[in-house]
C-alpha cells in the first residue's frame, strides 16, 4: 500500500507539477516573473521551490520524499489528527503536522531526524495500543496502511504490558448496509470515511460520537449508508475497519491477479482493476484516472461483479416448440445462417445493447451491410433528425468530465447524474463545494446531494430559457463558464429531436450573450449506456421505428435487453440474441448465442465525453461462450460471406478505417462544428409533447439494477432490499 | 516605578515577621534568577489597588452597585481615545493572558488591527472555566459581571470588533444568568448596543452557554462550539486572528484578562505594571484549595511568594507548613512541586517555569502529607482521559494508556522500569497534538515522576513483598 501510495504520489505530483508549470507559464504571459511567487525551502537538505500555500507534505512529495500519513488524503479536507506526518523543522521546538502546515521561506524540514523518527514511533505505538492486531483474520491484511507503516516506521517490539491487566478497547460493529463490513475495533479514527461521506458523497450521516478513547466512528443511529458511491470508503479506510462485505474472507490481495480494465455499467468509463483468481472475478477496485473518475467508482461498478456468475448463458440455444433447448455451436450458427440466405434489402436488422463493444458493433455493421441492410440502431434511441450522428458534437458530453467542476453554472435538463453517472455527480458536487457553482435543474425533483435551483418539470421551460423569459437565464448569461447537460433519456421521447434542437438553440443563445472561453463547450449530453457513443460513432443511425416498419426477417440483439423491444412488434422476425446474460432479450429470442461479459473480452468503449478506452480480458468466458466479434465472424463464414478479420488486430484495423479515433485509447478527439450544429438545429421544427420531463432513476433503489449484469447480481438485489426497507 | 521598587523591599519583611527572616537568607539566590532589574518579588496588595472589589459578592452586582464601585466611569472617554491608545496602555501594563498560557495581551489584541477585508471581527470571551482547581472567572461572572461587560466594550473597541461572545461553562447556571442580566442592564442604560456610551461605536454582547466539556475551553474548540459543532480544536494555522468564529477574524481571551482592561485604561498601564516583577506584572486572582485551613479566591499581586500567599490568605496548610507534601501551583494541568520548592517559589510565569512547573491559571492546589500523591495525580489523569476530544492519536490513546499504568502504580502492581516508560510516554504525548490538552495531561505525570519517584518505587516494592507474603 505504501508503494502504491508512493507511485500515486509521484503520478499526482507530476500531474500537479505539470499544472504548476502551466500556472507559471500563464503568469509569464501576464508579464509577472514566475520565480518571485515561489518559496524556497529545504527538505532533508534538498532545496525545493514551491508556490506559497503548499503544505510540507506536498512539497516533500515534489522533492520525492514520502511522509507517512493516515488521515491525510489528497482529495479530502485536511484533518491533521493522526499525527503520523509529524516532521521536525529546524529551530522549532514542536514537530509540526506536515499535511496541514503551509511552508515558509527558508525552512529546513527534517523528515528523517531523530525527533521526527521518535514522533512517528510514538504515534505508531499509540495507534497499535488499542488496535486488535488481528491481521490474520483481517481482510485488509496485505494492503493495510497500518501494517506497512508499522513495519516501516514503528518500533520493533511492544511494551504494552497492560494487555495482561485491562486489555484493549473493543467497539461494537455497526451495520451500515449490505456492502460494507465494519470491524470498528480496528478503527484508528482517521475520519477519512467521515470526510468522504460529507464532502464527496454528500451524506452527512457519518460522524463521531463520544469523546477521548471512547470516541466512535459511525452513523449516530443504526441505519444504512445510503450512497451510490459508498464503496469508496473501503478503499479510503487505511485499516480493516471498513472492508467489503461481499469480499469478506474471499482472498488475500497477494494471491490475486490484477487486470486493468474499464467499467461499463454507465457511460463514464471509470477505470477499474479487476482482481481475479482461478477464472473468477473476486472484486473490482478503482484505478486512478484524473481525467475521469479520479479514484472513485460507483457501487454498481464495484459490487455488481457477482452478477457475472449468475444467469449466464453458457451454451447456444435454439427455441424448439416454444422452448429453448441447449444445442452446440454448429447447429445454432447454421440455423441463423439459414435465415440469412436470400435476403432482400433491409431485411436484417440489429439493435446494440448497453454494453456492446466497438469490435462486435463494427463486425455486426459489416455483416448487415453485406446483406444490404442499414437497419442498425441502439437500444436507447437517438434522434436522427437534423445532424444525427454526422456531427460528433451532437451527441457527446463535449466539455469533458474533468472540466465539469470548473463550470460556474450548470443546467441539468432531464437527467439525474447522481444515479445515471455518479462520477459526474461527484464532479458537480466538487464544483458546488469548491467553485461556488450554481446549478439549475429541470425534471422531477430529486436529491442530488447539493442544492440546486429547481426550475420545474415542463419541457416548455427549455423554450422559456431560450427566449429569456425564465429568471435562470440571467444567471446563465452572467456565467463565465456555463454548462448545459441534457439527459440522453429525454432523447428517446417522441419529441426527443425537438428537445435536442431546442436545447442546442438555447446553448447558442447563451453563447451569444456571454463571453465563453474558446475551449469551453456549453452543449453537453449525458449518456447512460456504455456502448451508446461507440455505436453512434460507428454509424448506428437507424431508429427502432425504422426497424419495425421494415419488418426484418432477422433481428440481432447485441445484448439488447430493453423492454421497449417487443416480440409483438417483430412477430414474424427471427430474433437472435447474442449476449452474456439470460435477461429480457434472451426471453424473446429464437436463437441464443452465448457472448462474453466485459471482464472476459478485450473490447473498445467510448465514454460519454468521447474518450476511447478498452477493457481487458481478465478471465475466460464461461462454458461455450465466446467474445461476440468471434461469434459474428464464425456466423459470417457459415452464411457464406466470410468477413475478412481473423484476429483482434484485424478487427481493430477495420475500426480504424471507419473511426480512427476509436483506437486512440485514453484520448479525446476534440469536437467542433458547433456553429454548423446550431444552424442545423434551427431547421428542426416540431412541437413538444405535453408530458412533463421524467427520469427513470429517481431514488437509490432504482439505481442498483439497471442492466443485465446488475440485475443478475445478488449483492445489488440486497442493496435494493436494504434501501426499500430503510424507507 | 522607583517608588514601587522601594515598597517591595520594605513592606514584606515587616509584615512577615519571623517567616521573613528565614526567607531572607534564601531570597537573593532564588528570587533574582528570573529578573535582573525591577522588583524581586510581589508583596501583599493594598485595598485601594484591588480591581475586583466585589469578589465575595458582599455588594450589589447589578449596574447600580457596579457604578458605585467605579465601573462604567467615563467609559466614553476611554473609547474616544481610540484603539491605538487602549492597546498601547495594555501593552504598557504588561498584562499577560490570564487563561493559562500567558500570552501578552496587548500584542494579541493588536493582531486584530490589520486592515479590514470586509469581514466583521469578533471578540470571544472564554468563560469555560473547566480546569480543576480554578474558580476565578465564576466570581467575576456572578459578582462583578459589569467589569467584564465594560472590559468587552473596551477590548472590542481596541480590536475593532463588532460583537463579543461570552462563552460560559454549562455548569455555571447562576453565573450565566447574572451575566445575562447585567448585559440587559447595560443595553438598557445605553452602555452597549448601538452607539455604546454615546461614543458612536456599535457593539453587541451575546452569551453562549457551553455543555460542560473541558476541551471547549481551548480557543478553537470554543469557536467550534459557538458555531454549533462538536467542540474539537482546529488546526492552526490559520489562527483565529485570521479565520476564527464564523470564518471571521476573532480573538479569544480569558474573562479575567478582559475584566481588568477597564481598570488598566482608567488607572494607566504603568499603575498595573507597578505590581509584580517585570514581564509578570499586575494583580491576579488566586484560587487556593486543597489542604488549607481556609480555601479562598483572592486578588493578590503577581510574583507573591507561594508560601506567603497560602499563609496569609488561606490560613496555612492543614497541620502546618511542615506537613506540606506538594503543591499544584496553576491548576490541574501544571506539574506538582514538592515542599522544598514551595518554600521559596514566587507565583508568576517566569519563576514557576524556572522550577519546571507553570503559572497556569494560578489555581493553587495544596496537598499535605495525608495525600496519596500517586492516587491524586491518577485522579487528574482520569479527568483528562475523560475530557480528551479524541481527535489526535497521542492524546486519545496516550492518556488512557497513562491512566492504565497509573492505576497500577497506585497499588504498586508494576515494574520499576515502567516508571521510565511512563516518562517516555508523557514525552511522546507532549507537543505532538493539535491542542494543549495532551500537554496538560502529560505535565502532572512528569511532575509526579520528577519529584515523587521514590514514592512510586516504594509502593512497587511493597506490593511485591505483600505479594510474596500472600503467596
Amino acid at each position: 500500500m505504501i508503494r502504491y501510495l508512493m507511485i500515486r504520489g509521484k503520478t499526482i505530483t507530476s500531474y500537479r507539477h505539470g499544472t504548476s508549470i502551466n500556472v507559471s507559464s500563464s503568469s509569464k504571459q501576464h508579464g509577472v516573473e514566475p520565480k518571485t511567487n515561489l518559496i524556497e525551502l529545504f527538505i532533508d537538505e534538498k532545496a525545493i521551490q514551491v508556490p506559497p500555500g503548499t503544505t510540507i507534505l506536498k512539497a516533500a512529495s515534489l522533492a520525492g520524499i514520502e511522509i507517512p500519513r493516515f488521515c491525510y488524503h489528497e482529495r479530502l479536507a485536511v484533518a491533521g489528527n493522526c499525527r503520523m506526518c509529524l516532521v521536525e523543522i529546524e529551530k522549532q521546538v514542536k514537530p509540526v503536522a506536515a499535511c496541514a502546515m503551509p511552508v515558509m521561506k527558508g525552512w529546513r524540514v527534517k523528515t528523517n531526524s531523530n525527533l521526527t523518527q521518535k514522533a512517528r514511533e510514538g504515534v505508531m505505538e499509540f495507534l497499535l495500543v488499542n488496535h486488535p492486531l488481528d491481521c490474520p483474520i483481517c481482510d485488509q491484511g496485505g494492503e493495510c496502511d497500518l501494517q506497512d507503516q508499522s513495519m516501516a516506521f514503528g518500533n520493533d517490539r511492544s511494551r504494552f504490558v497492560d494487555i495482561d491487566y485491562s486489555g484493549k478497547r473493543a467497539v461494537e460493529d455497526k451495520d451500515i448496509g449490505p456492502l460494507i463490513k465494519t470491524a470498528m475495533t480496528r478503527c484508528i479514527h482517521c475520519t477519512r470515511c467521515i470526510r468522504f461521506a460529507s464532502e464527496i458523497a454528500g451524506i452527512d450521516d457519518f460522524g463521531t460520537t463520544g469523546r477521548g478513547n471512547e470516541m466512535q466512528v459511525g452513523m449516530y443511529v443504526k441505519k444504512l449508508f445510503m450512497s451510490e458511491v459508498s464503496g469508496n470508503i473501503i478503499d479510503l479506510c487505511p485499516v480493516g475497519a471498513l472492508t467489503s462485505k461481499p469480499y469478506a474472507f474471499v482472498a488475500r490481495p497477494w494471491e490475486n491477479y490484477r487486470t486493468d480494465s474499464i467499467d461499463v455499467h454507465d457511460a463514464v468509463g471509470s477505470n477499474i482493476v479487476i482482481s481475479h483468481r482461478t477464472g473468477e472475478v473476486l472484486r473490482i477496485l478503482p484505478r486512478v484516472n484524473e481525467e475521469i473518475n479520479e479514484e472513485w467508482i460507483s457501487d454498481k461498478a464495484r459490487f455488481s461483479y457477482d452478477g457475472l456468475k449468475r444467469q449466464r448463458i453458457i451454451t447456444p440455444m435454439i427455441k424448439l416448440n416454444g422452448e429453448l433447448q441447449n444445442v452446440d455451436w454448429k447447429s445454432a450458427l447454421v440455423s441463423v445462417a439459414n435465415i440469412l440466405q436470400d435476403l432482400s434489402t433491409n431485411k436484417c436488422a440489429a439493435i446494440a445493447g448497453k454494453q456492446a463493444d466497438a469490435e462486435s458493433l463494427v463486425m455486426m455493421k459489416d455483416l448487415l451491410n453485406k446483406f444490404d441492410s442499414e437497419l442498425l440502431t441502439t437500444e436507447q434511441p437517438f434522434p436522427q433528425k437534423g445532424a444525427g450522428v454526422d456531427l460528433r458534437s451532437n451527441y457527446l458530453l463535449n466539455n469533458k468530465i474533468s472540466s465539469i467542476d470548473e463550470a460556474d453554472v450548470v443546467l441539468l435538463i432531464g437527467t439525474n447524474p447522481r444515479y445515471e453517472a455518479p462520477i459526474v455527480n461527484i464532479r458537480i458536487r466538487k464544483g458546488y463545494l469548491h467553485h461556488e457553482q450554481k446549478i439549475g435543474f429541470i425534471g422531477p425533483p430529486v436529491n442530488l446531494t447539493y442544492e440546486y435551483k429547481y426550475l420545474g418539470q415542463s419541457v416548455e421551460l427549455i423554450s422559456q430559457l431560450k427566449l429569456g423569459t425564465n429568471s435562470f437565464r440571467a444567471i446563465l448569461n452572467n456565467a463565465k463558464k456555463p454548462m448545459v447537460i441534457l439527459g440522453s433519456e429525454q432523447l428517446s421521447r417522441p419529441d426527443g429531436a425537438k428537445i435536442l434542437a431546442e436545447v442546442q438553440s438555447l446553448c447558442k443563445a447563451i453563447n451569444n450573450s456571454t463571453k465563453v472561453p474558446k475551449y469551453w463547450k456549453i452543449m453537453n449530453i449525458l449518456h447512460t449506456n456504455a456502448s451508446q457513443v461507440t455505436a453512434l460513432d460507428l454509424g448506428y443511425s437507424s431508429s427502432l421505428d425504422d426497424l419495425k416498419k421494415n419488418k426484418p426477417k432477422i433481428l440481432f440483439l447485441l445484448g439488447a435487453d430493453d423492454p421497449c423491444i417487443k416480440k409483438e412488434d417483430f412477430s414474424k422476425t427471427f430474433i437472435v440474441y447474442m449476449g452474456s446474460h439470460g435477461d429480457y432479450g434472451a426471453s424473446i429470442a429464437d436463437v441464443i448465442l452465448p457472448g462474453a461479459a466485459y471482464t472476459e473480452k478485450c473490447g473498445s468503449f467510448v465514454n460519454m465525453e468521447g474518450r476511447s478506452q478498452q477493457t481487458n480480458a481478465a478471465i475466460t468466458p464461461p462454458g461455450m461462450a465466446r467474445p461476440d466479434w468471434k461469434i459474428i465472424r464464425a456466423l459470417s463464414e457459415i452464411a457464406g460471406i466470410s468477413l475478412p478479420y481473423d484476429n483482434l488486430n484485424e478487427v481493430r484495423n477495420r475500426i480504424a478505417e471507419i473511426a480512427p479515433h476509436l483506437l486512440k485509447y485514453g484520448d479525446i478527439e476534440p469536437t467542433n462544428y458547433f456553429s454548423q450544429l446550431f444552424e442545423i438545429s434551427e431547421t428542426i421544427h416540431g412541437t413538444f409533447s405535453d408530458n412533463p420531463i421524467d427520469i427513470k432513476q429517481k431514488t437509490l433503489d432504482q439505481y442498483f439494477m439497471t442492466d443485465a449484469i446488475s440485475r443478475a447480481s445478488v449483492i445489488m438485489a440486497k442493496c435494493v432490499q436494504a434501501v426499500v426497507k430503510q424507507h | 516605578m522607583a517608588g514601587a521598587i522601594v515598597r517591595s523591599f520594605n513592606l514584606p519583611r515587616k509584615q512577615l515577621g519571623l517567616l521573613g527572616q528565614i526567607r531572607n537568607k534564601q531570597q537573593p539566590k532564588n528570587y533574582s534568577d528570573a529578573a535582573s532589574e525591577g522588583k524581586k518579588y510581589g508583596s501583599p496588595l493594598k485595598d485601594e489597588d484591588r480591581i475586583f472589589t466585589n469578589l465575595y459578592g458582599r455588594h450589589d452586582w447589578r449596574l447600580k452597585g457596579a457604578m458605585k464601585r467605579g465601573d462604567w466611569y467615563k467609559t466614553k472617554e476611554i473609547i474616544d481615545k481610540g484603539a491605538d491608545w487602549i492597546i498601547n496602555e495594555v501593552k504598557l501594563s504588561g498584562l499577560r493572558g490570564r487563561g493559562g498560557a500567558g500570552f501578552p495581551s496587548g500584542m494579541k489584541w493588536s493582531f486584530m488591527n490589520k486592515p479590514s477585508d470586509g469581514r466583521p471581527k469578533f471578540l470571544v470571551v472564554n468563560g469555560d472555566e473547566g480546569e480543576p482547581g480554578t474558580c476565578k472567572d465564576r466570581e467575576i461572572l456572578r459578582h462583578d459581571p459589569h467589569k467584564l461587560i465594560e472590559g468587552c466594550l473596551i477590548a472590542g473597541k481596541a480590536m475593532g470588533a463588532c460583537a463579543a461572545y461570552i462563552y460560559i461553562r454549562g455548569e455555571f447556571y447562576n453565573e450565566a444568568s447574572n451575566t445575562q442580566v447585567a448585559i440587559a442592564e447595560a443595553y438598557q442604560a445605553g452602555l452597549i448596543g448601538k452607539n455604546s456610551c454615546n461614543s458612536g461605536y456599535d457593539f453587541d454582547i451575546f452569551v453562549q452557554r457551553g455543555a460542560g466539556a473541558y476541551i471547549c475551553g481551548e480557543e478553537t474548540a470554543l469557536i467550534e462550539s459557538i458555531e454549533g459543532k462538536q467542540g474539537k480544536p482546529r488546526l492552526k494555522p490559520p489562527f483565529p486572528a485570521d479565520v476564527g468564529l464564523f470564518g471571521c477574524p476573532t480573538t479569544v481571551t480569558n474573562v479575567e484578562t478582559v475584566a481588568v482592561a477597564p481598570a488598566i485604561c482608567r488607572r494607566g498601564g504603568s499603575w498595573f505594571a507597578s505590581f509584580g516583577r517585570p514581564r509578570n506584572s499586575g494583580t491576579k486572582l488566586y484560587n487556593i484549595s486543597g489542604h488549607v485551613n481556609n480555601p479562598c479566591t483572592v486578588e493578590e499581586e503577581m510574583s507573591i511568594p507561594l508560601k506567603e500567599l497560602i499563609e496569609r490568605h488561606a490560613g496555612g496548610v492543614i497541620g502546618g507548613w511542615d506537613n506540606l507534601l506538594g503543591i499544584i501551583p496553576g491548576g490541574s494541568s501544571t506539574p506538582v512541586i514538592p515542599k522544598n520548592i514551595c518554600d521559596t517559589v514566587l507565583m508568576d510565569y517566569d519563576d514557576l517555569v524556572r522550577v519546571q512547573s507553570s503559572f497556569g491559571t494560578a489555581a493553587v492546589i495544596v496537598m499535605n502529607k495525608q495525600t496519596d500523591i500517586i492516587k491524586a495525580i491518577t485522579r487528574l489523569i482520569s479527568f483528562y482521559k475523560h475530557e480528551s476530544c479524541g481527535q489526535c492519536t497521542p492524546c486519545r490513546e496516550g492518556i488512557s494508556w497513562m491512566y492504565k499504568i497509573l492505576q497500577r502504580f497506585v497499588e504498586g502492581n508494576a515494574e520499576v522500569q515502567e516508571i521510565d516508560m511512563l516518562w517516555e510516554l508523557t514525552k511522546q504525548i507532549e507537543l505532538h497534538t493539535i491542542c494543549a490538552l495532551a500537554d496538560g495531561a502529560a505535565w502532572p505525570v512528569q511532575g509526579l515522576i520528577r519529584h515523587f519517584r521514590p514514592e512510586i518505587e516504594d509502593r512497587i516494592k511493597n506490593f511485591k513483598v505483600n505479594d510474596l507474603v500472600s503467596c
